[in-house]
């Protein structure tokens, strides 16, 4: 039996989850167990579920049956308002950023806290300042998202990500649309934050095999189920025809549909 | 059908939610101010230019009219009448929907597309009462704002073309309106601005907020908002007239 998700437990636990969009069952029942100040990562192909499932850990879907326990609390039947208690301890870094177009670097990464919590100005400038030195973008506050390169507009949202000092970090591909070099400068910095911070990370990637060099854990996915997870040497040693296939695939650079389409196709 | 039924009833929730975060605590008076300039004062000159427009081709046809049956003394009446009543308010709305609705109804469906909604919620921010609320609410208080600076341009238009360049009789042009525009006409325009200005901030936060997440995404929400905000304008006008005759 698995640990049932109390304190000690592992940050994250998925037990059965299944969702349906229509006549696609995209989720088929998923079982995953995040651990504790560790990086996991969910590789597998396009459409096959990576970024829904992440937008159930996040709580911005519902499942059909199934349970979610974050820090040992079920989550999936929780009032809204419960909810946002769940989210307190969570920073999401979204695939193309989110970052409000209409405000500075600053005020993006001021938000969560001007919005919800009770410190002075200058306390908020100072947490501001501080983690956009720690991601390397000093000088950067007045600028607005669309000055900004990809790699910067990253460094922004995981900066925003990351103000409220969150104990769970969840990244949706936060490498899509960069280049190899910032790709890597990426990834280094997701590993030096998680390690400064002792977070426990999720992060839904396709830059495989090099995001294996981050990662505690590896999870593949295909066809809505979890086929293989372990650390990444178990994963890497796993003999699922899916997943060689997936890999060999990979090295012989199979072409990834943008994921934004798979987000169309299922819709809200 | 179940869905044409289940979509009017989220429209309709929509607006609800909206409405019951308008006035449920946290309050943000910065974010309303913001919505009231969007909306309303940016939305000025444009009323007023249509206003004065209108208020002079009444002038114009209603001189004309009017001479026929040698009663241009009641030119004042008309154009009043007819623009605090009727075109006051309906075309003030649709000038609105033009400007400001379809700019809410595009930033809303880009907000949506680029994942900035889903970003809102995660931060445990309810983004109805932070995005959706300001604008519902500032379209109530500006709509009959500008309805009124409308009304009163309109009516100078009339005077400018009607008396100063037809010829009309000038005292009578607002004797006439003095004695014949009553406080009951003006409610009448004034409830009809306030239920404008909530249907054009409903229809078009609902439809740029609903926006799908494609290329075509965005233009079709703004397309469907500026349609569908007109259509109820129009619609709601007969029957808010019908009732309150």
């Amino acid at each position: 039996m698995t640990h049932n998700g109390t304190k000690d437990g592992p940050a994250i636990i998925v037990r059965e989850l299944r969702r349906r969009f229509g006549k696609q069952q995209v989720l088929d029942g998923v079982t995953l167990e995040c651990p504790r100040n560790q990086i996991t990562t969910i590789v597998g192909p396009s459409g096959c579920g990576k970024t829904v499932l992440l937008k159930h850990l996040n709580l911005l879907l519902r499942p059909d049956s199934g349970q979610i326990f974050i820090d040992g609390i079920e989550v999936t039947r929780l009032n809204s308002r419960a909810i946002d208690s769940v989210r307190e301890k969570f920073g999401m870094l979204f695939q193309a950023g989110a970052l409000f177009d209409s405000m500075s670097v600053f005020d993006n990464v001021a938000f969560p806290l001007v919005e919800k919590s009770n410190l002075t100005r200058d306390e908020i400038r100072a947490r501001v300042l501080e983690i956009l030195r720690q991601v390397g973008l000093e000088g950067m506050e007045e600028k607005y998202p669309s000055e900004l390169s990809g790699g910067m507009q990253k460094r922004t949202a995981l900066a925003r990500a990351l103000i409220r000092r969150p104990s769970i970090l969840m990244l949706d591909e936060p490498t899509t649309g960069l280049d190899p070099t910032r790709t890597t400068a990426i990834h280094q910095l997701v590993r030096s934050t998680q390690q400064r911070f002792g977070l426990s990370a999720v992060m839904v990637s396709h830059d495989v095999p090099q995001v294996f060099a981050i990662s505690d854990r590896v999870a593949f996915m295909h066809a809505g189920k979890i086929e293989v997870s372990g650390t990444v040497d178990e994963v890497m040693s796993s003999e699922n025809e899916n997943f060689k296939r997936f890999l060999a695939g990979r090295a012989a650079g199979e072409e990834e549909r943008p994921s934004s389409q798979v987000v169309a196709t299922v819709g809200r | 059908m179940i869905e044409g039924v289940a979509a009017l009833g989220n429209f309709v929730l929509f607006l609800f939610a909206a409405l019951v975060y308008a006035i449920a605590p946290p309050y943000k008076p910065r974010l309303l101010i913001r919505q009231l300039r969007t909306i309303g004062a940016e939305s000025f000159f444009l009323v007023a230019l249509i206003g004065l427009f209108t208020g002079m081709v009444l002038g114009l046809q209603g001189y004309n009219t009017l001479r026929r049956f040698g009663s241009e003394g009641a030119l004042g009446t008309v154009v009043a009448l007819v623009l605090v009543r009727e075109l006051g308010p309906v075309l003030a709305a649709l000038m609105v929907t033009a400007r400001a609705g379809s700019a809410m109804a595009a930033e809303l469906g880009a907000m949506q597309a680029t994942e900035q909604i889903d970003a809102l919620t995660v931060m445990a921010i309810n983004p109805v009462q932070y995005l959706v609320s300001p604008r519902v609410l500032a379209g109530v208080i500006s709509l009959p704002l500008l309805t009124c600076m409308f009304d009163v341009i309109g009516i100078w238009g009339g005077y400018i073309i009607g008396v100063g360049l037809m010829g009309a009789p000038s005292g009578p042009f607002f004797n006439g309106i003095a004695q014949n525009l009553g406080s009951h006409d003006i409610a009448i325009g004034l409830y009809k601005a306030l239920v404008f200005g909530m249907v054009v901030m409903w229809v078009c936060c609902y439809k740029g907020y609903h926006a799908a997440r494609m290329a075509t995404g965005v233009s079709r929400a703004t397309t469907d908002a500026v349609v569908l905000s007109s259509v109820l304008i129009l619609a709601w006008d007969y029957f808010m007239t019908a009732i309150l005759l």
